[in-house]
């Protein structure tokens, strides 16, 4: 078994469904550019459309608020522009809102955009989370104001799997005459989303966590509420994001979220007890451990861990060659020198947010994935513990 | 077919991460001569590295360590640990992050400040042996005063740098990996920075 290889990376990228793979062959043969007005295009657009319909509906939502865009990561860029947008040239769209909030343990996408926003001259505020990552709802209630254009906070987060209670935040927001976005990508496909339930004014989802193709996500605009392309100079997604559509990929991502349909609530029960499995092994075998994230309000497959005095990226590579691939809050293994912020957000110490690992399930992950390495686990972190230099080996 | 998929840093550093030698197995039953202990968890890496010295001939006859650190930084003491057996104490301060990432085949750019904690934790434990033995060696100044917390790097080694043409933070940071991981430093290091440039060249 020296080979076996088990893939708990899931909130990273996903393998692609086999539903997905079979009508992405297909669909290599449609090839028209869908803004022509020949038979090619035309059956380029028929296939386009036909994908938005089946994606809108998966979310609750009509079509045409449905904008296809290149990753979540420019979901939320297109969004968190606005902001900036707002200040500068529309204001009259905005009613002299210029100030934004945002909480602490959003994807680099929104933190480091709200910084460049910033810039522009539009105002970020930041709202805590507690000890498990939830919203600090009284910190938002007291930060609100009437200046307040948009509330960005992530439907749940891919560190820690902890889900925030929307439909509040929601009310708190419009209640402020605010706007309201959700960065769902961790979210949609794994949990129902429905967008009328909850009002949200927009929505970032994306394909390849949810076993769909890479490079292809999309917006939900409600209808009626401001926008302003991120990407212009075409006519394309009625004017809200130029460029050629992705058709090869909105039809895998169509099909992703068709499988969803299905799959979704009995794989999220499965996956439920294999995480559970997974961290009641962990508590049981490994001494001095703490778990990061909601103990409850939680994606079904995320499981976050931190082991004391074991560095993460060391533990990374360690199961790594036991062919278990997971990822850490490190700030070694990121490639940028501070821990992860969203740990230290929790008021996780230092320690506990470079030794984070995370555990991310999938719809292919079974019940000898997590045996294994329950069996392979606990040796490695002995390893890396054995020689650190924060660890006492005589506990 | 196509080539088997490389491991992320080199075959020396996957060697040394896997099979790490020298690693200080009893704190307590281990009757070091130097001891060092460099770097802090808030910054993700702590080295600990204790020698043995022979009192007459000043070769270090034994080295060990322990890390709280990443796979680079586990390696990068790994290598010195083993480098270091047999050397004079002249000789093994006068080691750079340059001799263990060679050692190692390299490192990437981002994790060359894991080999720099090495090198400190060893001279933290030379100096740390002439103090006990009351002899005299190529030790840090006395008024020596660590500014970066999480490399080690002291107010000297800032002079130095600026001596030898560090004019812009950036280039310091090049130089001494100052602020290189927890970053807190930047403010007192620039003060620093300008101070020595004042005395220096103006």
């Amino acid at each position: 078994m020296e080979d076996r290889r088990v893939y708990l990376d899931n909130n990273a990228t996903t393998p692609l469904h086999p539903d997905v793979k079979k009508v992405l062959k297909e669909a290599f043969e449609i090839y028209g550019n869908a803004s022509s007005m020949h038979s090619f295009g035309r059956e380029a657009k028929a296939t386009l459309d036909d994908a938005r319909n089946r994606i809108a509906k998966f979310i609750n939502a009509q079509a045409d608020e449905i904008i296809f865009v290149g990753s979540g990561s420019e979901a939320n860029n297109t969004v968190l522009n606005m902001v900036s947008c707002c200040s500068a040239i529309c204001d009259s769209t905005c009613k002299g809102r210029h100030q934004s909030i945002i909480s602490q343990i959003e994807h680099p996408c929104i933190l480091e955009t709200s910084k460049c926003v910033q810039q522009k001259g539009a105002s970020i505020i930041h709202v805590g989370v507690d000890k498990y990552g939830k919203l600090n709802m009284d910190e938002l209630r007291e930060k609100i104001s009437d200046k307040t254009m948009l509330i960005s906070i992530m439907m749940a987060n891919n560190e820690i799997g902890t889900m925030q209670d929307i439909k509040t935040i929601v009310e708190i927001a419009h209640a402020n005459g605010a706007l309201f976005h959700t960065d769902a990508v961790q979210a949609v496909g794994k949990i129902p989303v429905d967008v009328k339930e909850l009002d949200v004014d927009f929505l970032s989802f994306s394909a390849h966590k949810i076993y769909g193709p890479k490079g292809v996500g999309a917006l939900y605009a409600k209808n009626g509420v401001p926008f302003c392309p991120f990407i212009t100079g075409g006519h394309q997604e009625r004017g809200r994001r130029a460029g050629t559509e992705n058709t090869l990929g909105i039809i895998g991502m169509a099909s992703a979220m068709d499988a969803r349909a299905k799959e979704m609530i009995p794989e999220a029960e499965r996956l439920v007890k294999l995480k559970h499995r997974l961290r009641d092994a962990i508590e049981k075998n490994v001494p001095d451990i703490s778990f990061n994230g909601h103990p409850e309000d939680s994606l079904p497959g995320t499981l976050n861990v931190s082991f004391k005095g074991a560095e993460g990226e060391a533990v990374l590579l360690y199961l790594d060659i036991e062919g278990i691939a997971v990822s850490t809050g490190s700030a070694c293994a990121s490639g940028s020198l501070a821990p992860s912020h969203v740990l230290l957000a929790t008021d996780a110490d230092h320690e506990r947010a470079h030794g984070a690992i995370r555990f991310s399930l999938g719809r292919e992950t079974d019940e000898s994935d997590i045996d294994y390495v329950i069996e392979r686990l606990p040796a490695v972190i002995k390893k890396v513990r054995s020689m650190s230099s924060t660890y006492s080996n005589k506990r | 077919m196509t080539e088997p998929i490389k491991w992320v840093y080199t075959k020396k550093v996957k060697e040394h991460f896997t099979n790490p030698k020298n690693i200080l197995e009893d704190e307590s039953s281990y009757d070091e001569d130097g001891r060092g202990l460099v770097g802090n968890v808030q910054c993700g890496d702590q080295m600990l590295m204790v020698i043995k010295v022979d009192s007459k001939s000043k070769i270090i006859t034994d080295c060990k360590w322990k890390t709280y650190g990443c796979a680079s930084a586990i390696a990068s003491t790994s290598i010195l640990s083993e480098h270091v057996k047999g050397m004079s104490l002249e000789d093994a301060y006068k080691l750079t992050p340059k001799d263990i990432v060679k050692d190692l085949g390299g490192l990437p750019e981002h994790k060359i400040h894991c080999s720099v904690l090495g090198d400190k934790a060893l001279r933290a434990a030379i100096d740390d042996y002439h103090k006990r033995s009351g002899t005299q060696g190529v030790t840090a100044r006395e008024d020596s005063r660590v500014i970066c917390k999480c490399m080690n790097v002291t107010n000297h080694e800032i002079e130095n740098a600026v001596k030898e043409g560090a004019d812009t933070y950036r280039k310091l940071q090049e130089q001494t990996k100052i602020g290189t991981v927890c970053g807190q430093c930047e403010e007192d290091a620039t003060r620093l920075l300008e101070e020595y440039k004042q005395k220096y060249f103006k």
